[in-house]
């Protein structure tokens, strides 16, 4: 579908909009609704997007397949290197209280790096799905 | 900042931070380097744990320090801290067995998966066991369950792929039907911690949805269990998975199953009811006997070993559910004893078959199946292996000086208690089966010629050899010195039978 203009043009002006409120929905989800799993399945939703008009050839040169499982494994790390972090820290497993000398404070950093790490994961593993299944068959374009 | 506090949840954690590092490094070297010290470091917590326990009794660890019952509770008893060493104890022997038994059953580039899925089905199972929380229990459980399909379908027969999508769509029902029950459970007590719902659920366990969760709970377990019936799953899965998953799996996955069903039998619900006040012993008994004479009787037939100890292991579950039918130490004794026996005994068993077939596999070639026409003649090219299946074949008939005989000595003891005296005749019946398809590989590796054709091979590689003969030889050692299976089995069982709900 690389030739229809109207999509390449809706898809370069929404692409940046949608991995930018995966942002947002990634750092307002300690206030509002949102968070890491939401962000994650938007910003891959994003890729995904980008794919399905210029192609998966092209998409796996943006996001080559090392990186999405790279993403998977690190999303995982990240979250229970928090935990180990608690550990480290005095506390017990988990335990954000200790991240930070001010308790709430050491909770909300916690949180935050838990929630990094599932949007990490999530949107890596949304990549790999998406991946497997449209290499299937041949339909490399 | 003392580490042995964090025990518990270092037992977990590290075979979980393994899978991940696996992945990371995307080469077989380093992922098989740090799953397996992962497994061997939790061998060694398990161990400690299980010292620690018994010195001290309950340990209870609050994960992120919210305390129990509001937060997830890693809680260890006699129980538990036996299935941990178990677990991670098998996942230690195998790991060094998958290096050199995977060479040539899965294609080298997903050599790090394979150690990723390990290191997280060890995790699911080790959390299984470890956690005092239900919802968290359901979580492991599909850890382990998701990644023992993609285990299973790593095999390199074809057949492989529909044994582990029957593994997925049974499992998947088993799991939905667990997290059912839990759900009523959470409903009705308003809590998920186990040790809580227990004072909690005494007062609802007759009401219907109490009956309801049970029911859902039960069947969803006894999936998992492969618990005749419902153990088509089973076979297949043992058959076309990687040698070294069979082992694995064998020894493991059944059992911790099985551990499930005793905790929400024994410690939620409480045997008072479960086994006092419900039909269940009866039907237990049933299914029980079903597994030991049927299941027995059909591996006789089997013309693949690794189909043939598969069906074996489903009759040896059916031992290990009729202890716990007679609700009494010796019986519930005899059943977690059985466990560790079975499961110690039933992996040597497939971790030397598997050297076996690595032998006869030519390059290139797909392993071939272990059928009696293939292993006939076997002993005199791997006397080794062929003692080694034997020695293991004797522990499942029960022969004394076998762990098999300590774990049925104990369940006969128990039927007799109960003045159950025909049970002791069927027990006897089933060892009888047991003899007969122990016999048939006795009769096809010692005394047939070898197939024309076959060159003379050698005895399998020492690598695969080795752990394999470690798990015989400890078979060996639990038949003699039973200080540890039966001290800490019928320790647990006290702290089971009839305690107070």
């Amino acid at each position: 579908m690389r030739d229809d203009l109207v999509l390449r043009v809706v898809g370069r002006l929404l692409i940046p909009a949608i991995l930018l409120f995966a942002l947002y929905v990634q750092f307002h989800g300690d206030f509002g609704p949102g968070g890491g799993f939401q962000a994650g399945v938007m910003a891959a939703a994003g890729i995904i997007f980008y794919s399905l008009i210029h192609g998966l050839v092209a998409t796996r040169r943006i996001v080559p397949d090392w990186v999405v499982e790279t993403m998977v494994a690190a999303g995982v790390l990240i979250y229970a290197s928090v935990g180990l972090a608690g550990i480290l820290l005095g506390g017990h497993y988990l335990d954000y209280s200790v991240l930070s000398s001010d308790p709430i404070h050491g909770q909300h950093r916690g949180i935050f790096w838990v929630e990094v790490g599932v949007a990490v994961t999530v949107c890596g593993v949304m990549l790999k799905i998406y991946y497997m299944f449209a290499s299937r068959g041949g339909a490399e374009d | 900042m003392a580490l042995a506090q964090h025990l518990p949840a270092l037992q977990v954690i590290l075979p979980l931070i393994s899978a991940p590092l696996a992945i990371l490094f995307r080469r077989a070297g380093p992922a098989f380097l740090i799953v397996t010290a992962a497994a061997w470091l939790s061998f060694a917590i398990a161990i400690a744990l299980f010292l620690q326990v018994d010195a001290s009794g309950l340990i209870s660890y609050p994960m992120g320090n919210w305390q129990p019952p509001w937060g997830i509770e890693y809680r260890l008893d006699r129980l538990n801290s036996f299935m941990l060493v178990l677990v991670s104890g098998m996942a230690a022997i195998v790991l060094p067995y998958a290096r050199g038994s995977i060479e040539r059953e899965i294609p080298h580039e997903s050599h790090y998966m394979f150690y990723a899925m390990l290191g997280l089905c060890l995790t699911g199972l080790l959390g299984i066991v470890i956690t005092g929380d239900a919802f968290n229990l359901f979580v492991f459980l599909e850890v382990s369950s998701l990644s023992t399909y993609v285990l299973i379908a790593m095999g390199r027969d074809r057949r492989a792929l529909t044994a582990a999508y029957q593994y997925l769509i049974m499992g998947s029902i088993g799991a939905t039907f667990i997290v059912i029950g839990i759900g009523f459970l959470y409903l009705m007590t308003g809590t998920l911690n186990l040790a809580d719902m227990v004072p909690r659920v005494a007062v609802i366990e007759s009401s219907r949805p109490g009956l309801a969760a049970l029911a859902f709970i039960s069947v969803g377990v006894s999936l998992k269990v492969a618990l005749f019936p419902l153990h088509q799953w089973l076979p297949n899965a043992y058959t076309y998975a990687p040698s070294s998953v069979s082992a694995f799996l064998a020894a493991t996955a059944t059992k911790v199953a099985l551990y499930a069903l005793i905790r929400f039998y024994f410690t939620v619900f409480g045997d008072n009811f479960v086994f006092g006040k419900l039909p269940l012993p009866e039907f237990m008994l049933i299914l029980s006997l079903f597994a030991m004479l049927f299941a027995n009787a059909i591996a006789i037939f089997q013309d693949n070993l690794k189909r043939l100890f598969a069906y074996s292991s489903v009759g040896q579950i059916g031992y290990i559910t009729l202890g716990l039918s007679f609700d009494s130490v010796h019986g519930v004794g005899a059943s977690i004893m059985h466990l560790f026996n079975h499961g110690v005994a039933k992996g040597a068993i497939f971790l030397l078959i598997g050297g076996a077939v690595a032998r006869m596999t030519t390059r290139q070639a797909a392993p071939p199946a272990p059928t009696f026409e293939r292993i006939a003649g076997l002993s005199k090219a791997m006397p080794l292996t062929c003692f080694g299946v034997v020695l293991g074949g004797l522990s499942l008939i029960g022969v004394p000086g076998t762990a098999g005989f300590v774990s049925k000595w104990y369940l006969v003891l128990a039927a007799m208690e109960k003045g159950q005296w025909w049970l002791v005749g069927a027990i006897l019946v089933s060892s009888l089966l047991a003899v007969a398809y122990v016999w048939r590989f006795v009769e096809a590796a010692y005394f047939r010629a070898p197939p024309a054709g076959r060159e003379t091979g050698k005895e399998a590689p020492f690598a695969l050899l080795i752990p394999g003969w470690l798990l015989i030889l400890a078979t060996l050692w639990f038949g003699l010195d039973t200080s540890f299976t039966a001290g800490a089995a019928l320790d647990a069982a006290q702290q089971l039978v009839h305690s107070g709900n």
